[in-house]
């Protein structure tokens, strides 16, 4: 069985497997506004590949972070809608 | 036979401006381009207005034209996205701190506004540069812009019965009596042409020495305040004169929204048009010696283009040497945003005979004959 990983999003906790992206942890915690486009407008993973930007959130404080590009680590904090 | 007073070629923004004035003016003006509107050197450039003084010439080209900007901006649209937020020239040494100096004083006898910031004073202009930079020197009437929406305001700003544009309309050569020639052969009658092509204005006026010179330019997510100026290292004036040899300089902007373009480099000969990584190394590791927080945040683009260059740092602007039915307006290699408004003024008062604001002998066309037999 795989090891549980357990970060906050939103500052809401949540424990998903290890090796899970951090836009799969955010899917299964049910968010769909991952950012604002410049005109404030809410977006979410499109590519899934690192290419869109359109899934960037924020991670322990650093902003723009590719969410489908980046796994999910312990105490991890992931903040949305920013 | 179909025809016009003016026919330009080339609808980037020094094209644009040129075609917008002489239409302001009542001439009737056909404008072609291969592409878009601002789609070539326009759509790669950093679109910084800036006041340079390479030479007195120089320095009465791009003086006189961020007058014209500054005059304008109250009418331009939201979409050009005009923010005068000063160029910050940052000193790293006693060298380039004599350099800031220098300019300081050649501004402030020439009536502009400049300012020498000691260290402190950089520190608080701009936050996140690096600790132990000599100084600077602030130039707080210069602008940044979004150039192809300029370009495409300039068209807009025209009457609209004295001009046409024809997008995805290659010119194949110019009519040595007036008009051009369209791909495929079809002939557009004018009273005169103004080559204003940009790199591919060699193409289409031959012997005209106006080499393509390679920049790239990387943009950032939205980091608002990050950076507040347009900010330029002093040692840019020594890297950016070199003509023969590859060279990277630290000049980066904030944008309206929040992100930064991240430049400089500049490359003789280089003729493939996509990104290079080695000198965008090369770039991004210049930049991040004078903001070291640069590499934590998140670049969403980079691109490479041209600059249509002149031996000696000036455009071409006015009746070609061989030919007073065909007319120049190119060659502002780096400077293209911040003259385009000038050179749009200075040609429109040549071809009506209005007197210009400026002498006009400096960018005459006819110098890169007389230079020709000097070296002959």
């Amino acid at each position: 069985m795989a090891e549980i990983v357990s970060l906050t999003i939103n500052g809401r906790p949540v424990r998903v497997p290890s090796g899970t992206v951090v836009a799969a942890a955010l899917a299964l915690a049910g968010e769909s506004r991952f950012r604002r486009s410049v005109a404030g407008h809410p977006r979410g993973p499109l590519c899934g590949m690192g290419v869109c930007f359109e899934c960037s959130v924020t991670i322990d404080g650093r902003p723009h972070c590719r969410s489908c590009q980046t796994l999910c680590a312990e105490g991890m904090e992931v903040r949305t809608d920013e | 036979m179909y025809g016009c007073d003016v026919a330009v070629v080339g609808a980037g923004i020094v094209g644009a401006a040129c075609a917008s004035e002489c239409a302001r003016a009542g001439l009737s003006v056909i404008v072609f381009d291969r592409g878009p509107v601002g789609g070539g050197t326009t759509a790669a450039a950093m679109g910084h207005v800036v006041v340079m003084d390479d030479s007195e010439a120089q320095f009465a080209l791009t003086s006189y034209s961020r007058r014209l900007w500054r005059d304008l901006a109250a009418e331009l649209p939201a979409e050009v996205h005009y923010e005068a937020c000063g160029t910050l020239w940052v000193a790293a040494d006693e060298e380039e701190m004599a350099e800031a100096r220098r300019k300081e004083e050649f501004c402030r006898v020439r009536g502009l506004r400049a300012e020498i910031l000691d260290e402190a004073a950089l520190r608080e202009a701009e936050p996140n540069l690096r600790p132990g930079l000599r100084g600077g020197l602030l130039i707080p009437d210069d602008a940044v812009l979004y150039p192809p929406s300029a370009a495409m305001f300039f068209l807009g700003r025209a009457p609209q019965n004295k001009i046409e544009f024809r997008a995805g309309s290659e010119v194949r050569a110019l009519n040595p009596d007036g008009g051009v020639i369209l791909g495929d052969g079809t002939r557009i009658s004018a009273g005169l042409t103004v080559n204003a092509a940009g790199c591919g204005s060699p193409d289409l006026t031959a012997g005209l020495p106006v080499k393509k010179r390679k920049g790239h330019l990387v943009v950032t997510h939205r980091y608002p305040g990050h950076i507040r100026h347009q900010i330029v290292e002093l040692g840019y004036l020594k890297s950016a004169h070199s003509v023969s040899s590859d060279s990277v300089a630290f000049n980066v902007q904030p944008r309206a929204n929040g992100q930064m373009l991240i430049g400089s480099s500049r490359q003789y000969g280089a003729e493939h048009p996509g990104v290079e990584f080695g000198i965008l190394r090369r770039m991004l590791e210049r930049a991040a010696m004078y903001l070291p927080d640069l590499g934590r945040l998140v670049a969403i683009r980079s691109w490479a283009g041209f600059r249509p260059a002149t031996p000696d740092k000036l455009p071409f602007i006015g009746p070609s040497a061989g030919n007073q039915k065909i007319w120049l307006a190119t060659g502002h290699e780096g400077l293209g945003i911040t003259s385009s408004l000038a050179t749009g003024r200075l040609l429109a008062d040549m071809v009506l005979n209005r007197p210009s604001e400026i002498p006009v002998a400096p960018y005459s066309p006819a110098r890169s004959l007389l230079e020709g037999k000097a070296h002959g």
